[in-house]
């Protein structure tokens, strides 16, 4: 075994391919650990951690790429990088042979009709070219984060004053004019509108509205921060006006983690005078505050969804707390789970890839549990001081930093929540696992796929030390994604996973099984 | 009629910068798409990038 590193001086590559071109030498059985990367402080940071940190590496900046890599006394280097530039040029050429500008300027001049510009560049460098987008004119959605406060205050004034969408930054979700951008749905066509700020809260409920037989016209996302003091939800002001303004859009959803009060107020007067009728979710936050305003408060993202629904239906819209299914038939399934747990499984292990998912499951769960812990828990107490290693009850939200360092997004490579599955399946105090399953296009082609074989060593370990392992499970996808909906549904229900309509409703499922076992 | 409303009259004609993936989901979508083989100004030296920006 020994240390081996490249240096290649000014010369650039995208981090995600890079982690992919990684994760492709991993495969090798003569290399142990391998990292292939630009030389930023985070990388460096991860060789260091990796034991890959020569002193080549330590030189670099981070306009340089590196390769460095452990691995049997066999292995070539000239041979690796010819295998790195071999996937580094599949990946340039697995779409079709288009001409590639290489400056937004030289885009337009391609296509000088563009209206919107999509931009996942790393955050550092995104101020000053979504600045450039918008001088021209352009629509913007803003996936990329590390995007600073005072940047996005900036650039969303800016956005403002030109009458143009600043969608972020950190938007994985929108819809423009039925197309899907970044991580969204193949949602039906029909006169629900929605600003969101919670990137998978957004999917969930455009998902439900699809599955309760209405549509969308238009799913603007704002990013997170949108309606924090600083930036006032200028994106969701912006937002409501062109909803109210658009023929196609009869109710407007809003949707968003609990503002800051003052930016509440301005968004809810704002609603107030809304020609159109609103449906608000500020997920766990004041509903009453919400009625006060004149629209409809919403408990879940299910019950946001099924407003919406019954608003654009002309009906009385109604709070949904319950099951679709019977509460009989529920309670049946319930008993059948837990009369096959040993006498020792009390735990609950949340395992999810959508952040605003997991917020819903805890705040569902935390008004009859006391002690939730998770990687971003409601009360600092809970915080898990390993998030690699659950405690007691937890929910994990896999799409945080902390989890993504060096690798894509959980919803993009489910890979580290298998792993992550299989570990629960050892805890013989473990009974259950709850999680979802994010379709649409920016999605995995099949994130149920590839937890099938994790899922079921998770149950067959839990089986063999004498318990039982519940998997429960809601999938966030439509007929129309590009994933096959049924047959993601069959694959896990063929392994016995017990699948829920919503999320709401899994967390829900799991809470009855927590009352009757802890 | 407002910019964005404009935007939600048009076929999208969406210029892409980053992730491969975006487009090749556009394109799968039979969607207008450019994608920019984007590199950072100045190989991200932050004062060269600032003083190009400066000059447009």
């Amino acid at each position: 075994m020994g240390l081996k590193s490249y240096i290649k001086k000014n010369a650039y590559y995208d981090s995600v391919v890079l982690m992919q071109v990684t994760k492709e030498l991993k495969k090798s059985e003569d290399i142990k650990e391998v990292i292939v990367g630009m030389g930023t402080p985070l990388n460096k940071e991860l060789a260091e951690n990796l034991g890959l940190l020569t002193e080549d590496v330590k030189a670099t900046t981070q306009n340089d790429f590196f390769v460095s890599l452990e691995g049997e006394d066999t292995v070539d280097m000239d041979q690796v990088l010819t295998r790195i530039t071999a996937l580094l040029n599949k990946k340039k050429t697995s779409g079709d042979q288009d001409y590639r500008p290489a400056t937004l300027k030289s885009a337009l001049k391609v296509m000088p009709e563009a209206n919107l510009a999509l931009f996942s560049i790393p955050g550092e460098y995104a101020y000053d070219e979504v600045k450039k987008a918008l001088d021209e004119g352009l629509h913007v959605m803003l996936f990329s984060d590390n995007v600073t406060m005072d940047e996005e205050k900036k650039l969303k004034d800016y956005a403002k004053e030109k009458g143009l969408l600043m969608m972020g930054p950190d938007c994985g979700t929108a819809i423009i004019n039925h197309t899907p951008l970044a991580f969204a749905n193949v949602i039906k066509p029909g006169n629900i509108g929605i600003v969101g700020a919670s990137g998978t809260g957004t999917q969930e409920v455009s998902v439900l509205i699809d599955k309760f037989g209405g549509g969308i016209s238009q799913v603007i996302g704002t990013g997170g921060r949108d309606l924090k003091e600083p930036i006032g939800g200028t994106m969701m002001l912006m937002g409501i006006d062109a909803l109210e303004d658009d023929e196609k859009t009869e109710v407007i959803v809003l949707i968003s983690k609990p503002p800051h009060e003052s930016i509440a107020k301005k968004i809810l007067e704002r609603v107030k005078k809304c020609k159109k009728t609103v449906v608000v979710d500020f997920i766990g936050g004041d509903t009453k505050m919400i009625e006060s305003y004149g629209a409809h408060p919403c408990i879940s993202l299910e019950d946001a969804a099924q407003k919406a629904v019954a608003v654009a239906k002309g009906d009385t819209p109604k709070d949904f707390t319950g099951f679709t299914m019977d509460e009989g038939a529920v309670d049946e399934m319930v008993e059948k789970e837990v009369q096959q747990y040993s006498s020792n499984q009390k735990y609950l292990r949340g395992l999810y890839t959508g952040g605003t998912l997991a917020d819903e499951a805890m705040m569902i769960l935390s008004e009859s549990m006391e002690a939730l812990y998770s990687n971003k828990p409601k009360s600092p107490e809970f915080k898990l001081a390993d998030v690699f290693k659950s405690r007691e009850n937890t929910v994990v939200d896999l799409g945080e930093d902390e989890f993504t360092v060096g690798k894509p997004h959980p919803m993009i490579d489910p890979s580290a929540r298998g792993e992550r599955m299989k570990q629960e399946g050892r805890d013989e105090n473990v009974a259950l696992v709850l999680m979802d399953m994010v379709l649409g296009y920016g999605s995995h082609q099949d994130p149920a796929g590839e937890m099938i074989e994790s899922i079921k060593e998770a149950k067959a370990t839990m089986a063999s030390n004498g318990g039982h392992l519940t998997v429960v499970a809601s999938v966030c996808g439509t007929e129309g994604d590009p994933q096959d909906l049924e047959a993601t549904e069959q694959k896990l229900k063929d392994i016995g996973v017990i699948l829920m309509p919503s999320n709401a409703q899994a967390v829900k499922f799991v809470d009855k099984i927590m009352k009757r076992i802890s | 009629m407002s910019k964005i409303n404009e935007l939600f009259d048009s076929e999208l004609r969406v210029i892409n910068l980053g992730l491969e993936s975006f487009s090749e989901e556009l394109k799968l979508q039979k969607k207008e798409v450019v994608h920019v083989e984007w590199r950072p100004v100045a190989g991200g030296n932050k004062k060269l990038r600032n003083i190009l920006n400066q000059l447009g």
